[in-house]
């Protein structure tokens, strides 16, 4: 038989909702049937009458005081639900601080909270991308757009109207930019300084403005824009708008162009205006071959080579790859690259073909062979190309995409040289020295390929360059101080065996 | 793109410059242009008997008895099932009702003027709490009441108002907002000032010191007896906004227990509609959310004005019904309805949030840009005809009525 137990608090007033939820957590308790914290006001008392909760004592409680009505299966469990009750009345308020700072979800609301904003960042599925786009645009925001499968339809239309309103777009598929010192997406710490990068590419803009920084010198601009910016059907839109911005800076003494090669009327467009340029120019198109580019323009073909010509200062500490190559035994003839930046893979590429080495590639350079899996000789992947990344982060998030073929690589009795690229800065992994470290700790040390890498960053990056090259060393792996340096190793390892 | 925005600032100059008085009681029949015997307005897009919810069709019995055009509330019943009422909703008669929203030809009437544009709108006195009508109540009691209202309560509510030549409502709004009611779900603050406003005028005019008692203590008694005012009020406050070629602007949301319904300026009269939604939040002792019928009634015409679940920070309390409760979680319910709004509202302003104003003007865009569907406070219906209310809680609009209307508004304005 259950049991109904009440208590009737004089002058004791506690606001409807507050009673409500605590009636629920009483009447949630074990044993407890049915539960109700009221003010005793002629309503409130019928709706617990109907429910069973008043008795005599209940029903002579007024509006201004508090009613408890609790039925139990027994007394004990009423009773314990009642002090309960009583000890919920003066249980201290738990306040959510995090919630205290609003987030606006949308620009129309955000932009009046940062007065000044002239930049969005876009970072969504591609589908929605040039919708974000349109919106930042018409509040005349310049745009990088981080997301990629936006389409080319989509990338001119948004290009059109960024140069309608005298805006950049950078994008779709832009990781990296550093705009006015301000690192956005995968960049490293760079001092400011007077170059100024254009790029298509994200890890070139950062091996270059990383090799520049290490000269000693440093970056106005970096301006991303984006892997089809240079392609008949976009026309360099972007990087031209780039370059007029760049002109028109006054920080900017020398202007470097990386790029894919592209479209030959888009390269004349392109060079005409470079030829125009009051600034010193240099322009990396990589594995590009042969262009007409002015005489004014410095033509170069690797980013170390444009970091070299850009900067004012000496370049690098002494540094001689026949002295550092280690000798690999004669039947172990092949080079593997894995990287995880595409134009470190590319240079790499450049590399071994400049050399006269036959290279190919997932993602070759005009010369290179396309790489079909059990290929032999010297192999250049991309491990950041969709083919590894569907469904997974880019290898400079998560460096696991390359631990499976780095462990292949390091077993594989045919390979003399495993090459490799290790990206720091921000948004990169926190230790993908380390994670590289450990596999190749874990290999049998008397018989495996010489492994070569470099570090792209700056000892500035929340990795640390310094860092990062001594955990490789610790791992016996030899460390070059560019891509480029690299990939030479790598040729100087093989040739002195 | 302009279009749009310059329709939109029409608008909301339309609800800011709005004037809104209560000037008068008076029998629907006088007052509702096209209400007629045997004819019941209902809360809601339009809805056919077959179709309604339990409490609408446990109201709509109700009235017919009340109304004496049926014996009983199975002769009632029946009759309905032979079409012998015609059926329409409040909005298509200047009129709202909360939850089901019963008006019919005998019912006092509460009359706002918008004086700023010359327009009325109508809705019933508040009932009080427990077993009303609003709630699909139909028994003795609560016909009863409807009675006393009608005989009674009703005419001498008329005559104070007319003494005091009316109660303009924008700074009493503006008040409860400093003193803790959203309008919705918390009338205490603005009941309170109506009653100390009305009381020498309800003395001045009555000549019957028992009704006279029985009058006050009603209102005094009743915490959302202002209620029914601010949802006439929102009704005439929107009504102007109505017809603004190319206007994105919300002009009322209503739900009939079974669908959701919205209409917005630039559309003109059509309803989007889509399956109403079931409320989250607490409930009276004895019921579950297993008894609770999906979300219905007119009031969230005050929402459309930017008060109730727009409000929220004003009423930290309501808050409660979902979530922990917090004064903070009741600021971001506020801050999220103003990402989708047009403006803000610079005379009703909310002192927890530093002044700053209700969010004004809900943009059908905005919201399914956002994808943050208003949020309303309201009361909880049991399912079933004749129970009552057995709970209150939150609620979101169905996103699909503002895709419909955008889509609807992109045709007319031929860029869809």
């Amino acid at each position: 038989m259950s049991k109904m137990v009440t208590q009737v608090r004089e002058g004791f007033f506690l606001d409807s909702v507050a009673l409500m939820r605590i009636s629920q957590t009483i009447a949630g308790l074990p044993g407890v049937e049915e539960a109700a914290l009221m003010m005793g006001t002629p309503a409130n008392k019928e709706i617990m009458a109907a429910a069973g909760l008043l008795d005599a004592q209940g029903e002579a409680a007024t509006g201004g005081d508090l009613v408890f009505g609790i039925r139990a299966e027994d007394e004990a469990l009423a009773q314990v639900a009642l002090a309960t009750a009583s000890d919920l009345l003066f249980q201290p308020r738990t306040s959510s601080s995090d919630a205290a700072t609003w987030q606006p979800k949308s620009l129309r609301t955000a932009l009046p909270k940062l007065a000044g904003a002239n930049l969005a960042l876009i970072s969504v599925p591609g589908d929605f991308a040039g919708a974000e786009a349109r919106k930042a645009l018409y509040r005349d925001l310049n745009v990088m757009i981080f997301s990629d499968n936006v389409s080319l339809v989509e990338e001119r239309a948004l290009k059109a109207i960024a140069a309608e309103r005298g805006l950049l777009v950078m994008g779709p598929d832009c990781g990296t930019a550093i705009v006015s010192g301000v690192p956005i997406g995968f960049a490293n710490e760079v001092p400011r300084g007077d170059v100024g990068i254009v790029g298509a590419s994200g890890t070139g803009i950062q091996e270059v403005s990383s090799l520049v920084a290490r000269a000693g010198g440093g970056i106005s601009h970096a301006i991303g824009v984006g892997g089809r910016d240079l392609s008949s059907a976009i026309e360099g839109a972007s990087t031209l708008a780039a370059l007029e911005l760049l002109e028109a800076d006054d920080a900017t003494r020398h202007i470097v162009l990386i790029s894919k090669p592209p479209a030959p009327e888009v390269a004349t467009k392109v060079m005409d205006r470079l030829s125009k340029s009051r600034k010193e120019v240099t322009v990396c198109l990589i594995g590009g071959g042969e262009f007409d580019a002015p005489v004014e323009i410095r033509k170069v073909d690797t980013l170390k080579a444009a970091a070299m010509s850009a900067s004012l200062n000496a370049y690098f500490p002494e540094w001689n790859t026949t002295n550092e190559a280690q000798s690999v035994p004669p039947q172990r003839t092949g080079v593997r690259g894995l990287f995880a930046g595409g134009t470190l893979a590319a240079e790499a590429q450049y590399v071994f073909l400049a050399a006269g080495e036959a290279v190919s590639s997932n993602a070759p350079i005009p010369g290179g062979a396309r790489w079909v899996n059990g290929h032999d000789g010297h192999v250049m992947i991309d491990l950041g190309s969709d083919e590894f990344t569907r469904g997974r982060p880019h290898p400079m998030i998560d460096p696991s995409v390359r631990d499976s073929p780095l462990a292949d690589a390091l077993n594989d009795k045919m390979l003399g040289v495993v090459l490799l690229d290790v990206v720091i800065g921000f948004g990169a992994h926190e230790d993908p020295s380390g994670h590289i470290a450990r596999i190749v700790e874990a290999t049998d040390q008397s018989d495996r390929p010489v492994v070569v890498a470099s570090v792209t960053g700056t000892d500035s990056d929340p990795q640390g360059r310094a860092a990062q090259e001594r955990r490789l060393d610790a791992a016996g792996v030899l460390v070059a101080p560019s891509n480029a340096d690299a990939a030479e190793l790598a040729l100087a390892c093989l040739l002195s065996g | 793109m302009d279009i749009i925005t310059q329709a939109n600032d029409v608008a909301v100059r339309r609800m800011l410059t709005g004037d809104p008085a209560l000037v008068d009681v008076v029998p629907a029949i006088e007052a509702i242009d096209g209400l007629k015997d045997r004819m019941i307005l209902h809360a809601g897009p339009p809805v056919a008997w077959n179709d309604m919810c339990g409490p609408m069709r446990g109201a709509v019995t109700g009235i017919a008895v009340f109304e004496g055009w049926a014996e009983n509330l199975a002769d009632a019943e029946e009759q309905a099932d032979t079409g012998a009422f015609e059926f329409h909703p409040n909005h298509h008669f200047d009129a709202v009702g909360p939850m089901t929203g019963m008006t019919s030809m005998s019912q006092p009437v509460m009359v706002v003027e918008n004086r700023a544009f010359g327009n009325r709108a109508f809705c019933t006195i508040n009932e009080g709490l427990g077993k009303v009508m609003r709630f699909g109540g139909n028994d003795l009691e609560v016909l009863d009441r409807l009675r006393w209202l009608r005989g009674s309560f009703g005419p001498a509510f008329g005559r104070a108002l007319r003494h005091i030549g009316g109660l303009a409502l924008k700074d009493l709004i503006a008040r409860g907002l400093t003193m803790g009611d959203e309008m919705h779900q918390r009338n205490v603050a603005c009941s309170s000032l109506t009653l100390r406003a009305l009381a020498p005028a309800f003395a001045a005019t009555s000549d019957d010191n028992d009704a006279l008692s029985r009058a006050l203590a009603f209102i005094g008694g009743n915490d959302q007896f202002f209620l029914n005012i601010a949802m006439a009020m929102g009704k005439s406050i929107m009504d102007p906004v109505r017809d603004i070629e190319g206007s994105s602007v919300v002009t009322a949301m209503s739900r009939n227990g079974t669908e959701f319904g919205i209409r917005v300026s630039g559309t003109g009269d059509q309803w989007f509609t889509a399956p109403v939604e079931m409320p989250e939040g607490l409930y009276f002792p004895g019921f579950t959310s297993d008894d609770a019928n999906p979300d219905m009634g007119d009031s969230t015409i005050v929402e459309t004005i930017g008060l109730g679940g727009f409000a929220m920070a004003a009423s930290p309390a309501v808050a409660g019904f979902v979530g922990a409760g917090t004064a903070t979680e009741a600021a971001a319910t506020t801050h999220a309805m103003a990402e989708i709004v047009h403006t803000e509202n610079p005379e009703w302003t909310i002192p927890s949030l530093d002044y700053r104003g209700v969010p004004t003007g809900i943009d059908v865009r905005y919201v399914v840009e956002t994808g943050l569907a208003p949020t309303i406070n309201t009361g909880i219906a049991h399912k079933d005809p004749g129970v009552g209310q057995v709970g209150a809680g939150v609620v979101r609009a169905p996103l699909a009525c503002f895709e419909q209307a955008v889509r609807a508004l992109a045709v007319r304005l031929g860029i869809a």
